[in-house]
C-alpha cells in the first residue's frame, strides 16, 4: 500500500443513503447546537463519494466539534487537543487511498493546534478540513477563542477580550493553502454545496463554517446567518460571476484598484458590467475578499461573503511522497536487505 | 639506536584537533585498519557542541578516542596511553584524559605564539616543555613542514597541501602500532576515485609519515597488538544510531506490513531520521513533521492505518510527546517511542550522555499509561532492539519506548552481521474483513485474545469501520464509557497486557560470575562495556561479584526478583540520580545501593572498580 503511485479509490456500489453513514451512537451535542445541521449535511454527502464506509476516516481533536467522528459510521479516531491535522496526516501519507477528513473548532484548530493547521496547508495533504468556527470555547463552558472578537466578555474576559482575534480563512491562506471556503450551519442548502466542493478538491481543503453556539455565544454570526437580515450581510461567491448581494441582488461591489466598494444597481450610474467578478483561481482577490470583507467596522460595511475564495490546484504531499518512493524503487530496485545490512565495509573473523 | 618491539595486550589512542583537522577521519581509517588486524575495539568521537567554534580554540577542539586489544573490548577507555594532538588548545582540551607517563604525540607547528594565546594559554606556561617535565614522553613532530616538504611536487596549492597533514599523522602511528597501510589506500582511492591527484597527494603523506618514522627515530619502542579471539563471523563497524536505522529497515523487509517513522530533528537523534530518509526503496516513509508532537501524532496517525509508527527524538521531545504516547496508549496501537538520551533536565547539555529519563519513561505521562520499556547496551545491540522494540509494540499492541543514549548513539564497535532468515517476521494482528452477510455480529476492537492484545482493524478493510479515541472506553465494543467499573477494568487491563508481555521475553541471564554470592551489579543501558569491564578484572582479583545487565525494564524478565535475592548486596551503577536503584528497591524491597555520575560521560572502569571492591571488602 505504501508504494502506490497514483491514488485510486474503490469505489462503492452505490446503494448507500445518508443513514447508512449514522453511527449507533447517541449525539450528545446540546439542543439547538449548529453542529446538528452540519452532521446531518456529512451525513448526506457521503453518498456522494462513492466509496464504502470502512475507505473514509474521520479524524478530530478536542472541543464539541472533535466529538464528530463517533457519529459517523465510518472509521473514525477522537484524538488529543490540536493533533488531528498531524494525527491525519501520518494516515494520508501512508495511506493514500483513504478519504481524510478533521473535524475541529477555532480553538483547536487555531489556538492550541494553530502550528499543526499552517503546515497542513503548507504542505497540502488531500485532506478535508471542516473548521466549525463558533467564536467561544464551548466544551470548558464558555472562555474566549482566538476568534473572539476583541471586548467580547467571556468567563475568563469578565471586562471584556483584549486578544485581538484570528481571520482563519487570512490565516489559510497565508499558510498557503489551496482551497480555502466559508459556509454557515444556518444555510444548509449551501452548506451541502460547499462540502461537495471541499470533498472534490485535491489538495488540503480549508472550509469555515460559521456555526452557533446556543450555550456561550447565542447569535454570534445572526448578522450574517439570521434569514431576515442575511440577504443585505452576506455575499455569496460564485465563480465568474460578479458580486452581488440584497434582496434582488440591489447591491454589487466593485474594485476601485483594491479598494472595494458597494455599488447601488438601482440606480442608472452602476450595471453589472462595472462589477468585480469573482476568480477562484486568483490569489491575490482571495486576499482581498478574505481581509477587508471581515472588518465591519470599515467605512461602507461591506458584505460578509461565503462560499469558495480560492480553488487552486497543485501536487499533494503525498503524491510527491509516493512518486519518490517509485522513483527510488525505479532506479536502485527494491532495497536488498543484505546488501544495507553489510555497508561499504566489511571484515571476516575466522 | 635499536628499536624494542613491544606486545600489548590493549590500547587507547585519542585523536584530537581542531574541528578542520579531519579527526573524525583519521580516527575511522585507524578504526578500519585496527578491526582488519582481528583486534576488538570499541570509539567513540568527541565533538564539539558547535559547529563551527572559532579555530584555534578549546570549544573547537574535536576528538576521537579508540581502545583496541587482543582481548575482548567493552569500552572505548577511560583514558588514553597515546594522545595525539593537532595544536595547543587539543593538548589543552585532552591532557586530563591521557594515562600518567602516556605518549603525546604534538604537531609543533600547532603550538606558536597566537596557537598558545587562542587556547588561552597564560604567557608564561610552555605546554610541551611543561609536559615533558609531567613525565610524559612527548614526541615533537612539525607535521604542517613535513606534509608540505612531502607533497611540494603534486602541484597541489598550499590549502589543498595542508589537507593532508592528518594522513601524515596517520602513517606515523600505523608504524608506531605495526600496521598495514593497505586499507587506507584502498579507502583514499575509492574516496578521492573521480580526484586522484588528491588521493595520490593523500597515500604519498600516509607512507612519508610512516618512513618518517622509522627515519627519524621518533620513538625508542614500537607495538604490536596480537588478533582478539573473536566469534568467526562477517563484520562490520557500526554505531548505535546507524544500528536503528538498519534494525527499522530490516522490520518493514520482514514483515507484512510497512513503516512510517514520524520524527523532529533533535540531538543526538537526528542520525535515525537522516538514514531512513535515504531508504526509501526499503518500505519505510519518512516524515519530517512540523515539531516533537507532530512527529508522534503522525506515527500514531499512520498505526491506525496499518503501518508500524515510530517516532524517534531525545528527552526534551519525548517530554513533548507525552500526552500523545498516553493515546497511543489508551487506543492500544503499535506504536515505538526511540529515546536516545542526553544529558538534561531542559536543553542540558545536548551532545553529552545521560541515562536519566528511565523515570520519565517509566512514568512520565497523565493518568496511568503503561508502556513497554526496552533499552540497548552498546552500539551494535541497537540493532537487535529496535527489532524487538517493534516486534513487542506490533504483537502486543503497546507503545514501546527504546531508550538509548548519546554515548551508544554516536559510539562504534564491530558489528557481527546477523543471518537475515534468523531474524523473525513480526506477526501484525490484522482483523481479517467481514464480506456482507457472512457474519452479522458486530465487530469489537476492544475484545481481547489470551494475552489481552487487541486486534489491529486498519481502515479500508470491509465491514469493521469503528471509531476509537483518547475517551475511556467500552471493554469490548470501544464506545465511550463512563461507567466505573469499566474505567477500573480497562486500566487493570492495560496495564495487565503490558506486563504480559513478560511471558514473551527471554529470562534474565547473569551475565558475568556465579548466580548466588556476595555483590552483584546490576546494570541497564549504554553502562553495559564499563561494569562488563570492571566486574571481570574485580573478579580477576579474586572478588566475589556478578553482574546482570537489563534489556528490559518493563515488563522486567520474570526470573529477575529470584536472581536478585541470591546476592547479599546489590549495586546500580547509572549515569544518573539513581533511577533504576530507586524502581529496584520499590519493586523488590530489596537494599540496593547505587553508583552515580552525571559528569556528561560514560563511567569510568577505574571508578566503578573501587566501588566494587570497597562492597566486596566490606
Amino acid at each position: 500500500m505504501s508504494t502506490q503511485k497514483t491514488v485510486s479509490q474503490p469505489r462503492a456500489n452505490g446503494n448507500l443513503q445518508a443513514k447508512d453513514f449514522a453511527s449507533d451512537q447517541e449525539v450528545r451535542w446540546c439542543p439547538g447546537c449548529g453542529d446538528y445541521t452540519i452532521l446531518k449535511q456529512v451525513q448526506a454527502l457521503m453518498p456522494k463519494l462513492g466509496l464504502d464506509p470502512e475507505n473514509i476516516v474521520f479524524v478530530a481533536g478536542i472541543g464539541c466539534s472533535s466529538r464528530f467522528p463517533y457519529y459517523m459510521n465510518t472509521f473514525g479516531m477522537h484524538g488529543i487537543h490540536g493533533r488531528a491535522p498531524a494525527i491525519a496526516t501520518g494516515l494520508k501519507v501512508s495511506r493514500p487511498d483513504l478519504s481524510v477528513w478533521v473535524v475541529t473548532g477555532d480553538g483547536d484548530a487555531l489556538s492550541i493546534g494553530g502550528n499543526h493547521i499552517i503546515h497542513l496547508l503548507r504542505r497540502n495533504l488531500d485532506i478535508n478540513v471542516l473548521l466549525f468556527n463558533n467564536e467561544i470555547y464551548g466544551l470548558t463552558k464558555g472562555q474566549y477563542s482566538p476568534t473572539s472578537p476583541q471586548g467580547q466578555v467571556t468567563k475568563t474576559s469578565p471586562t471584556g477580550s483584549v486578544d485581538s482575534p484570528f481571520n482563519p480563512l487570512a490565516l489559510a491562506l497565508g499558510a498557503n493553502g489551496s482551497f480555502v471556503a466559508r459556509a454557515m450551519d444556518r444555510d444548509p442548502k449551501h452548506l451541502q454545496s460547499m462540502l461537495e466542493r471541499t470533498a472534490e478538491h485535491k489538495g488540503t481543503s480549508f472550509l469555515e463554517i460559521y456555526q452557533n453556539c446556543i450555550v456561550f455565544n447565542d447569535g454570534a454570526f445572526s448578522p450574517y446567518t439570521d434569514k431576515s437580515l442575511r440577504d443585505s450581510t452576506s455575499l455569496y461567491l460564485e465563480d465568474g460571476q460578479p458580486l452581488v448581494f440584497g434582496s434582488d441582488d440591489a447591491f454589487g461591489v466593485r474594485l476601485d484598484g483594491c479598494r472595494p466598494e458597494i455599488v447601488d444597481l438601482r440606480s442608472s450610474k452602476w450595471s453589472r458590467d462595472d462589477l468585480w467578478v469573482h476568480d477562484e483561481k486568483d490569489r491575490n482577490k482571495a486576499w482581498l475578499l478574505t481581509s477587508l470583507f471581515d472588518d465591519n467596522t470599515r467605512e461602507g460595511k461591506l458584505p460578509r461573503p461565503f462560499g469558495v475564495f480560492l480553488a487552486e490546484e497543485r501536487p499533494t504531499y503525498e503524491r510527491m511522497v509516493q512518486e519518490q518512493i517509485a522513483a527510488t524503487v525505479e532506479q536502485r530496485g527494491d532495497g536488498d536487505l543484505e546488501e544495507l545490512l553489510t555497508g561499504e565495509e566489511t571484515w571476516t573473523v575466522k | 639506536m635499536s628499536i624494542i618491539e613491544k606486545q600489548k595486550k590493549e590500547v587507547t589512542i585519542r585523536f584530537a584537533g581542531d574541528s578542520g583537522d579531519g579527526i573524525q577521519l583519521t580516527g575511522s581509517q585507524f578504526t578500519s585498519t585496527t578491526a582488519l588486524s582481528g583486534n576488538d575495539l570499541s570509539t567513540f568521537p568527541d565533538y564539539p557542541a558547535e559547529i563551527r567554534a572559532p579555530a584555534g580554540t578549546v570549544a573547537g577542539v574535536s576528538g576521537f578516542q579508540i581502545h583496541f586489544g587482543s582481548k575482548a573490548i567493552y569500552t572505548p577507555g577511560d583514558m588514553c596511553d597515546v594522545l595525539v594532538v593537532m595544536n595547543a588548545a587539543a593538548l589543552k582540551a585532552n591532557l586530563k584524559y591521557l594515562k600518567p607517563g602516556g605518549i603525546i604525540i604534538a604537531n609543533t607547528d600547532g603550538f606558536g605564539k597566537k596557537d598558545l594565546s587562542l587556547a588561552k594559554y597564560a604567557p608564561e606556561e610552555t605546554p610541551i616543555p611543561d609536559a615533558k617535565n609531567s613525565g610524559y614522553i612527548v614526541i615533537e613532530i612539525d607535521v604542517t613542514k613535513m606534509t608540505r616538504e612531502s607533497l611540494k611536487d603534486t602541484g597541489l596549492s598550499l590549502k589543498e597541501i595542508d589537507r593532508s597533514k592528518n594522513m601524515f599523522v596517520l602513517g606515523v602511528l600505523y608504524w608506531l602500532f605495526s600496521r598495514s597501510l593497505d586499507s587506507t589506500i584502498q579507502f583514499l582511492n575509492r574516496k578521492f576515485a573521480k580526484k586522484p591527484q588528491i588521493a595520490e597527494a593523500n597515500i604519498k603523506a600516509l607512507n612519508d609519515g610512516f618512513t618518517y618514522a622509522i627515519a627519524t627515530e621518533l620513538f625508542s619502542e614500537r607495538y604490536s597488538v596480537d588478533a582478539a579471539p573473536i566469534e568467526p563471523g562477517k563484520y562490520r563497524n557500526i554505531t548505535g544510531n546507524d544500528a536503528i536505522v538498519l534494525g527499522i529497515a530490516a522490520v518493514a523487509k520482514r514483515s507484512g506490513f510497512p513503516v512510517f517513522l514520524g520524527s523532529y530533528p533533535i540531538t543526538p537523534a537526528s542520525e535515525i531520521l537522516q538514514g531512513l530518509s535515504g531508504l526509501k526503496n526499503y518500505g519505510v516513509t519518512t516524515f519530517q513533521a512540523e515539531d516533537e508532537i507532530a512527529a508522534v501524532a503522525s506515527a500514531i496517525g499512520a498505526s491506525f492505518g496499518g503501518s508500524l509508527g515510530i517516532t524517534t527524538s531525545s528527552g526534551p521531545g519525548v517530554a513533548l510527546k507525552g500526552e500523545a504516547i498516553g493515546l497511543a496508549t489508551i487506543l492500544e496501537l503499535p506504536l515505538v517511542i526511540v529515546n536516545v538520551q542526553r544529558a538534561g533536565p531542559s536543553t542540558g547539555l545536548p551532545t553529552k550522555t545521560e541515562q536519566s529519563d528511565l523515570m520519565q519513561a517509566f512514568y512520565g505521562r497523565a493518568g496511568e499509561a503503561p508502556v513497554a520499556i526496552i533499552s540497548a547496551s552498546s552500539p551494535a545491540d541497537c540493532f537487535d532492539v529496535t527489532y524487538e522494540a517493534c516486534r513487542i509494540a506490533v504483537e502486543h499492541m503497546v507503545p514501546v519506548m527504546l531508550l538509548t543514549d548519546g554515548y551508544i548513539a554516536n559510539g562504534a564497535e564491530p558489528w557481527k552481521l546477523p543471518k537475515i532468515p534468523e531474524l523473525k517476521p513480526i506477526d501484525p494482528r490484522f482483523e481479517k474483513a467481514r464480506d456482507n452477510g457472512q457474519d452479522d455480529t458486530p465487530f469489537l476492537p476492544y475484545k481481547r485474545d489470551e494475552n489481552l492484545v487487541r486486534p489491529w482493524a486498519v481502515p479500508g478493510t470491509k465491514g469493521l469501520a469503528h471509531r476509537i479515541g483518547g475517551l475511556e472506553k467500552d471493554h469490548e465494543t470501544g464506545n465511550i464509557s463512563y461507567d466505573p467499573d469499566n474505567h477500573h477494568r480497562m486500566t487493570e487491563m492495560r496495564e495487565m497486557k503490558r506486563d504480559m508481555i513478560a511471558n514473551f521475553i527471554p529470562d534474565q541471564k547473569i551475565d558475568e560470575g556465579n548466580e548466588k554470592g556476595k555483590l552483584l551489579v546490576v546494570g541497564w543501558g549504554s553502562t553495559y562495556g564499563t561494569i562488563k569491564s570492571a566486574v571481570s578484572e574485580a573478579r580477576e582479583d579474586g572478588m566475589d561479584v556478578s553482574f546482570l545487565h537489563l534489556r528490559y525494564l518493563n515488563p522486567f524478565p520474570k526470573n529477575l526478583e529470584s536472581l536478585l535475592s541470591g546476592f547479599e548486596k546489590i549495586l546500580v551503577p547509572e549515569i544518573n540520580r539513581g533511577q533504576l536503584s530507586r524502581i529496584l528497591r520499590e519493586r523488590f524491597l530489596l537494599p540496593v545501593e547505587g553508583f552515580n555520575r552525571v559528569q556528561g560521560v560514560p563511567l569510568m572502569v577505574a571508578e566503578l572498580k573501587e566501588k566494587i571492591t570497597q562492597m566486596c571488602k566490606s
